[in-house]
């Protein structure tokens, strides 16, 4: 991420994931909300309550009955001309499956926040991104924050990316359950007025507005013809492409706006001079810069892609930091069954047959891995491929032992 | 009470344009063109899978006359409710309606209605209930009448109808009633003395389907008349604290006036199989419905 200075007021709160998530949605005048309560989900939707009670969010505060209705009462709500956001996780984010792609496909502008969390079973509440990776076929733009200050600055600029001509697509904001949601961080905070002059209100006629005695249009019959269909596929294609375009031009304005800007679809880290590169996405980048760190002052040429959204795929961007390169290790906290890792699956077709490739699947069910860990792992990479010359090992189940 | 005179002004407004994808003597059709009437064409309607969403025709064109959104099968209740809010925030304040088959209200569809009802969401709820999934090619749904063929239940539904108007009423919603497309006066009544609510308003239209029910395309409206003059569908209203039974079904609050249930069963090929006891059966489950109702109507 590089700095400029900011031209927006800033005041330095320290807040937890969830409630960061909740602070972007207040400044951003959300219409509507929806909610129902899935951990680690739910300091969020309870934040925004507590906003509303309060008179500092003058929101509609729908509490639906299940997260299949959350995602149909904001879609509504959308089709209606409002901005609308709501919350999910896990189980909540697959009851909605069926909504995610009508929504998608509809081309109304939505925010919804992402808490990554494992699927059971077994029951388990912990980190995971294997939900948000299941949403990745379905149109939406999905990005994962790093950290809390990324997941309040993501959600802000979702609305702005959401509601551009362009792209008209909703967007999922990621972050990873209980280590960003639950986990307090600085961050900084622009001024009401500096937010209001960056993302006006939603114009409520774009792209369509479904309203009593409104002109007679019909959102979602039946296709004519049987190529309609692929058409419309097509433009949301084209949609998804020029998203790369308007997510670099909203993280420039937010650059300069607030001094923050991390690079629109991928964030590398020490890749200039690089001969190995990892990939990965979400909270634990941290750590793999960190032991990125530590292999650097031992010598190893390393450096983190991380990227920063799934949807669109950004592929140029993997493409150009690959180029050049002796190996790449990509870690997964997903597993796609049969399969392997999602980002390994997505980033394997990228790279040559004589470069080195190894896929790590980690973290599953929220299992910590420290950077001691992430160091040990890709020095052994590094190290395999300058003693064998080319290693391609597509999925490398990492699990720490444990006592039965 | 609306009156012919006025409803002759709309003799020639063409709320669902011709053309449609509607099988000949389609009971959906006659509903919406009376609640279309009854709302003077000016509403939103929000459809979840079914005939109602194939009748309309393809895209980019449509037989309706109001916007549209069609939604998927168990959403409306969920769609209409962030949609009347949008509206309403942005200053718009005509009906939300949602236009639902049995199979999206009664069945795939129950959580997102009941939640919608008790949240009392500014909507009107209107379920088209021709008593079995037919887009699908008829198989029964939750309000397939008890014994009644369909292409999942070859010998008879073993299972009774699902009253879903009287589970609406349980939600402590302002407006309940129940409507049939043979009586659209008092559906149109209904629908507007409903409009006058804040709150979350539930119609259970009756609405027989010819193919569904294997008899004539030419049966549609006798068939539902038949089922009121029988005693079979009851026409009642719940309006804010009270219950009454609707003017068309006073008469048949007394047994000796109904006619005989066979010219209702006889007329639909749905119940060929039934035998003289099951039409007893069938008898004494509609004496018991109008017990429960009249009591009701006494006590609410
Ligand atoms: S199956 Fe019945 S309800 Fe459906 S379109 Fe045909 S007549 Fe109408």
């Amino acid at each position: 991420m590089s700095s400029q200075v900011p031209l927006a007021k800033q005041v330095r709160k320290v807040l937890v994931g969830d409630h960061a998530v909740a602070e972007a949605v207040r400044l951003a005048k959300v219409n509507i909300v929806s909610a129902y309560p899935i951990t680690p989900q739910t300091l969020i939707v309870e934040r925004i309550s507590e906003m509303i009670e309060r008179g500092e969010l003058r929101a509609d505060y729908v509490r639906v009955e299940s997260e299949f209705a959350a995602l149909a009462t904001v879609y509504g709500a959308a089709a209606g001309g409002a901005r609308a956001f709501t919350a999910t996780s896990s189980h909540g984010l697959f009851y909605m499956y069926e909504m995610l792609w009508w929504a998608a496909a509809s081309r109304v502008p939505l925010v919804m926040a992402v808490v990554t969390r494992a699927l059971g079973p077994p029951w388990n509440i912990h980190d995971e991104h294997t939900d948000i990776l299941a949403m990745r076929d379905s149109g939406w733009i999905i990005g994962m924050a790093q950290n809390v200050q990324e997941a309040f600055d993501m959600t802000l600029t979702a609305f702005k990316i959401s509601e551009d001509e362009r792209v008209l697509l909703p967007v999922a904001v990621g972050l990873d359950g209980f280590i960003l949601s639950h986990t307090a961080e600085p961050l900084d905070v622009p001024s009401q007025e500096d937010v209001d002059a960056w993302l006006p209100p939603r114009n409520p006629r774009i792209p369509y507005v479904i309203e009593p005695g409104g002109e007679a249009i019909t959102m979602g019959n039946l296709p004519g013809n049987d190529v309609y269909h692929a058409i419309l596929k097509k433009y949301m294609d084209e949609s998804m492409e020029s998203a790369k375009k308007v997510i670099a031009e909203v993280y420039d304005e937010y650059g300069k706006l607030t001094g923050r800007n991390y690079g629109p679809l991928t964030e590398c880290y020490r890749c200039s001079d690089a001969k190995y590169l990892a990939v990965s996405m979400g909270a634990w980048s941290g750590d793999i810069m960190n032991a990125i760190d530590r292999l650097r002052n031992e010598g190893y040429s390393i450096g983190l892609l991380r990227i920063r959204y799934v949807r669109p795929f950004p592929e140029e961007d993997i493409s150009g930091w690959i180029n050049g390169m002796r190996g790449i290790i990509v870690f997964d906290r997903d597993y796609s069954a049969g399969m392997g890792g999602v980002l390994a699956g997505e980033i394997n077709g990228l790279v040559p047959n004589n470069v080195s490739f190894e896929g790590v699947l980690a973290g599953l069910g929220g299992f910590d891995v420290s950077a001691d860990e992430f160091k040990a792992i890709m020095r052994d990479f590094v190290d395999k491929t300058e003693r064998e010359g080319l290693v391609r090992i597509r999925k490398y189940w990492y699990i720490p032992k444990i006592e039965r | 009470m609306v009156t012919i005179t006025e409803l002759h002004k709309y003799g020639k407004t063409k709320f669902i344009m011709p053309g449609t994808a509607a099988c000949p003597g389609c009971p959906l059709q006659v509903g919406m063109r009376q609640l279309a009437m009854a709302l003077d064409g000016k509403f939103a309607m929000v459809i979840p899978a079914g005939c109602s969403s194939v009748i309309p025709g393809v895209a980019p064109y449509t037989a309706y006359t109001v916007p549209v959104l069609h939604v998927p099968f168990a959403s409306s209740p969920a769609v209409a409710s962030g949609l009347v809010r949008a509206v309403k925030q942005r200053g718009v304040n005509g009906p939300v309606v949602v236009w639902a088959g049995d199979g999206a209200t009664a069945d795939i569809g129950f959580a997102a209605l009941s939640g919608a009802a008790y949240r009392d969401e500014d909507i009107l709820y209107v379920m088209a209930d021709n008593e079995a999934y037919m887009n699908t090619g008829i198989q029964a749904s939750g309000t397939t009448s008890w014994m009644a063929w369909t292409t999942t239940s070859p010998r008879g539904k073993t299972e009774d109808k699902k009253d879903v108007a009287l589970i609406m009423l349980m939600h402590k919603v302002p407006y309940v009633a129940t409507a049939s497309i043979a009586y659209p006066m008092d559906f149109i009544d209904k629908v507007r003395r409903a409009m006058q609510i804040k709150g979350f308003k539930f119609i259970h239209l009756h609405a027989p389907c010819p193919p569904g029910w294997k008899m004539d395309d030419s049966y549609t409206v006798r068939a539902a008349r038949l089922a009121v003059e029988t005693g079979a569908w009851i026409l009642w209203e719940y309006n804010q604290g009270k219950l009454i039974i609707s003017p068309p079904s006073i008469p048949y609050r007394d047994k000796s006036r109904r006619k005989p249930l066979e010219d209702y069963i006889k007329i639909q090929g749905r119940f060929a199989h039934l035998k003289p006891e099951d039409i007893k059966v069938m008898e004494e489950k509609i004496d018991r419905q109008w017990d429960l109702i009249l009591k009701l109507a006494e006590i609410i």
